[in-house]
């Protein structure tokens, strides 16, 4: 008897010491992981603090005192205008992002609240073009807008936001789930006009799904390189990402330290926000996924 | 009246309703497809007719063309010079060389810490932080990522050539020496297969906690009892996991693999912004994307030759979009089919 409580304890001693081993080892790898995550942003900005002969000479975690420094180089470079590059993302992403999520919600709202003839056809269309990426067509896009007179203008970065497959998708999907028809019956009944109904009753009803739409479609035009690249000529135009591209002249060949402050200046908005919502966007990514 | 029945009087009701309306669903859908046709369609549609044309402007700014040359632009594409790789190969083989490198450890690292996450035996605290963390270099900007790593691995003097001084790598005594750091240290950006590394690491690094979070949803979507079950029936949690986890992730997996090959395929940012000026390193690190645009930037303005590489990417995309349409409308044709069985089971009843 006594010989059988010896082997289970010792069996469920192992198994215990067999776990913690486990988890002591997944939270050194995790640690690890959070570091990696953390440590190049960190030598950023360490590194907009300290003067550029030291940052040429070693690798440091301790802060400097040149922030003035760097930023006086910063302001006396003439073409790396941080504020205007700032409007202009500020004002290309939140016209992009209102566009989208308007057009998007009164897509799926007509794909879903309306039983038409090209219905299904409508839909079928949305996921066979979802996966096309605009990048393919960029030449015939760039020799349209040429054409249409938008080159050097914000038209090309915002207008396009208004088609976005992936959105509708999305959205359509939310909503099968979550505005219950008899409400939109309800408010027709109560003389309601249709468009009164889908502003007033469909769009709030939605606000989970806008609210972090929102900040994907937000921050995937805000990082977008590729197409102003293409229809953006004039540096007064150039959006943050654009301006990015600036450091590597040759005017910043050895001014390490700002650099590395103009770099801070780019990503430090994007961790405010990102920290401040962050629980918000990784239950969004997560919902992405499993919907998709 | 059962309650099956009250469904349908329900739904005949609303469609009715639904039908008299059925111009404004006409409406509501407009704007998507007029944006969609003027902004997309066309520019699509333009492309393919752009790639069978000779038309370019010259340095001088002269315009020729478009004048139809059939199958030209791919033929003077695909012309090797002297047996070398054409450079429309090359740019698709580099390409695909930095998304795999990117793709298999993301995947590895993304189902491992899955794995642990939602293991039965035992809860991972601060997993919430764990994962605003490791996602967190997927919402900055990845231009600014790449001019960060493109700083961080600087020539002569840059953070990577300082940890490996001090690691002893390099001649300590010597890379201190300003004057002649230049003869030891390292020449990361030069050096093709570096850039692919650096390139293919930032994606894995941008990447890996997005497909993490994605793939643990998965996971926590299964039902519970599936796992209780095997639990009693006495698997292993490698067993479980292998067995169970494994096959019910497949549409995930797959969905995961395929919209990331999409966007590899489209590889920009990260590559461009990691050239350095005359660099040999460019034939090896250049993407499909960049090519398109060098084509249109630099020297003879050729668009048509621009426009036949982007249709050659258009191609390659669609065959991975039709893989993953199908992989989708199976999926939803199924849980179809489960709705159909499960209202004809209460029909019966």
């Amino acid at each position: 008897m006594s010989n059988l409580t010896d082997t289970a304890g010792r069996v469920s001693g192992s198994y215990r010491a067999r776990i913690i081993g486990k988890k002591t080892l997944i939270y050194i790898v995790c640690i690890f992981l959070c570091a990696l995550s953390l440590f190049p942003f960190l030598v950023m900005f360490v590194n907009a603090t300290r003067p550029s002969a030291d940052i040429a000479q070693r690798l440091s975690l301790v802060p400097g005192n040149m922030l003035a420094t760097n930023w006086q180089t910063l302001e006396e470079r003439q073409n790396f205008d941080f504020v205007r590059g700032m409007l202009n993302s500020l004002l290309v992403s939140s016209s992009a992002t209102f566009l989208c999520l308007y057009v998007s919600l009164m897509t799926s709202y007509g794909l879903v609240v309306y039983r038409f003839k090209l219905r299904q056809a409508a839909f079928t269309f949305i996921m066979v073009v979802l996966m096309i990426p605009s990048q393919v067509s960029i030449i015939g896009f760039f020799n349209e807008m040429y054409k249409m007179g938008l080159i050097n203008t914000f038209w090309p970065l915002i207008l396009p936001a208004a088609a976005s497959p992936s959105v509708v998708f999305f959205m359509r999907q939310f909503m099968l789930g979550s505005l219950p028809l008899e409400i939109v019956e309800a408010a027709r009944i109560d003389g309601s006009g249709e468009f009164r109904t889908f502003n007033r009753i469909a769009i709030p009803m939605m606000a989970p799904a806008i609210a972090t739409q929102a900040i994907f479609i937000f921050v995937g035009s805000w990082n977008n390189l590729f197409t102003p690249t293409m229809v953006i000529n004039s540096q007064a135009k150039f959006t943050m990402p654009m301006l990015v591209s600036l450091l590597k002249s040759d005017r910043f060949r050895t001014d390490f330290g700002t650099v590395y402050l103009a770099l801070s200046l780019t990503v430090l908005p994007l961790f405010i926000v990102y920290f401040m919502l962050s629980k918000f966007i990784i239950s969004g990514v997560a919902l992405g996924g499993v919907k998709e | 009246m059962s309650q099956a029945t009250q469904v349908t009087a329900r739904r005949s009701r609303l469609s009715r309703s639904r039908l008299e309306k059925t111009y404004w669903g006409y409406l509501f859908i407009a704007p998507f497809f007029l944006v969609y046709a003027i902004f997309q369609l066309y520019p699509l549609g333009n492309t393919f007719y752009l790639a069978f044309q000779k038309y370019m402007i010259t340095g001088t700014n002269k315009v020729i063309g478009p004048n139809p040359v059939g199958f030209n632009n791919f033929a003077a594409l695909f012309k090797a010079s002297s047996g070398a790789t054409p450079k429309v190969v090359q740019v698709f083989i580099n390409t695909g060389i930095m998304w795999i490198i990117n793709f298999i450890p993301q995947m590895l690292i993304a189902l491992l810490l899955a794995k642990w996450f939602t293991d039965t035996r035992f809860t991972i605290r601060g997993q919430g932080a764990i994962k605003v963390m490791v996602y967190m270099p997927n919402i900055i900007t990845a231009a600014s990522i790449s001019m960060l790593f493109y700083a961080l691995f600087a020539f002569p003097q840059g953070p990577a050539n300082s940890i490996l001084a001090s690691l002893g790598v390099i001649d300590k005594e010597i890379y201190l020496n300003s004057g002649i750091a230049a003869t030891v240290a390292f020449r990361f950006l030069e050096d093709g297969w570096a850039v692919r590394l650096i390139v293919a690491f930032i994606n894995f690094w941008m990447w890996y906690g997005n497909t993490m979070i994605v793939l643990v949803a998965g996971i926590l979507g299964v039902n519970p009892s599936l796992f209780e079950a095997a639990q009693v029936d006495g698997a292993s949690s490698n067993q479980i996991f292998h067995r169970i986890t494994i096959p019910l992730l497949r549409p995930i997996l797959l969905y995961t693999l395929v919209t990331s090959l999409i966007g590899g395929m489209q590889m920009y940012d990260i590559p461009a912004m990691m050239q350095q000026q005359g660099s040999k390193a460019k034939d090896m690190t250049q993407t499909v994307t960049m090519y398109i645009q060098e084509l249109v930037f630099e020297g003879t303005k050729d668009y048509g030759r621009s426009a036949a590489v982007s249709v050659l990417l258009f191609l390659v995309t669609a065959v991975f979009s039709v893989i993953l349409f199908y992989i989708m409308r199976d999926k939803e044709a199924s849980r179809q089919r489960k709705m159909m069985r499960a209202a004809r089971k209460e029909a019966k009843l």
